[in-house]
């Protein structure tokens, strides 16, 4: 049914219960501010994504099954939690979004195939450089809009097909 | 004769515009109203909200810390200028925002006078908006309890 285009977004709705099974992407947003994880937690809803969002990169380590105790959690196993996105700030205290960048992409697993984000308020060539040369999949201005997100969802599905 | 829902349609509509022509609110702003639908048709109100009490939580961490007289951490300063800054790009606070761009100059040079000085202008100007804001949103209600729709304002 995905031919590969974008999906108008007049005319998704944002229904809690319609399952759009495995064309519906599960985003993991990481960002330490509580209004820009409200705002794009909000973006990729209105986009028909399914969100988790995490505070830093510690915890979203953790919800990858990455924590440092190494935790297999069994319900990773079960597609419903798979992760097809990470978006995540830039500047976070403790772990940088490009630290956990690095983290993921080191991955032997499933994880290492899934496109990292980098999302910043600032503009700086040699940071987005630096993380699209360790495998981020875009790097995204902050403030983020509805388009941005719009752009993103091309872009990933341009990469899928 | 205008009806009481087109003088309040037409008050919204003006006083929007005034908010972005004076400076308060930037296309950002017009960015969270998108984002607003049937299914969260108080979206706005409440990002707008979370960011007020984000604002008094961050001035008052700035206050504390400017307070330390001959021991002040600027970097402690800088990174809560960093964090209202980021948030108030994100909602389309305006002017907030320019005044923290000033306000992170003054930490990173270490300017204790700059500092308190910034402060004092941040925690007005969100006060301001805050007020602003309500009163626009108080047009809204007025607007749908007279059995009118809320015009979209073109900016």
């Amino acid at each position: 049914m995905n031919s590969g285009s974008c999906s108008s977004l007049m005319d998704v709705g944002y229904d809690h219960h319609h399952h759009h099974g495995h064309e519906e992407l599960h985003v993991l947003a990481v960002d330490d501010n509580l209004i820009d994880r409200k705002l794009v937690e909000k973006l990729l809803k209105i986009s028909s994504c399914k969100v988790t969002t995490a505070e830093n990169a510690i915890r979203a380590l953790e919800y990858l099954g990455l924590g440092d105790q190494n935790q297999h959690i069994d319900t990773l196993a079960n597609n419903d939690l798979k992760v097809n996105l990470i978006i995540t700030d830039y500047c976070m205290p403790g772990m940088t979004g490009f630290e956990l960048l690095k983290k993921v992409k080191q991955e032997s697993s499933y994880l290492k195939e899934v496109p990292v984000v980098i999302m910043s308020s600032e503009n700086i060539p040699t940071r987005i450089n630096k993380c699209l040369a360790s495998g981020a999949q875009m790097f995204m201005q902050k403030p983020l809009k509805l388009s941005d997100v719009e752009k993103l969802k091309c872009h990933l599905m341009n990469c899928r097909s | 004769m205008d009806t009481l829902v087109a003088q309040l349609q037409r008050q919204f509509r003006d006083y929007t515009i005034s908010l972005y022509h004076q400076g308060f609110l930037d296309d950002q702003f017009t960015e969270l109203k998108k984002l607003q639908d049937e299914c969260s048709p108080d979206f706005v109100a409440e990002v707008v909200s979370l960011f007020f009490e984000d604002c008094e939580k961050l001035i008052g961490n700035m206050a504390r810390a400017l307070d330390q007289t001959g021991n002040v951490d600027f970097n402690l300063v800088g990174s809560s200028v960093h964090q209202l800054k980021g948030s108030s790009s994100s909602v389309g606070a305006k002017r907030v925002k320019g005044l923290c761009i000033t306000f992170k100059e003054c930490c990173d040079s270490q300017n204790f006078e700059g500092c308190v000085r910034c402060l004092q202008q941040v925690d007005i100007e969100y006060k301001s908006l805050k007020a602003k804001l309500q009163d626009l949103f108080n047009l809204e209600q007025q607007i749908v309890q007279a059995g009118g729709r809320i015009p979209q304002v073109d900016i």
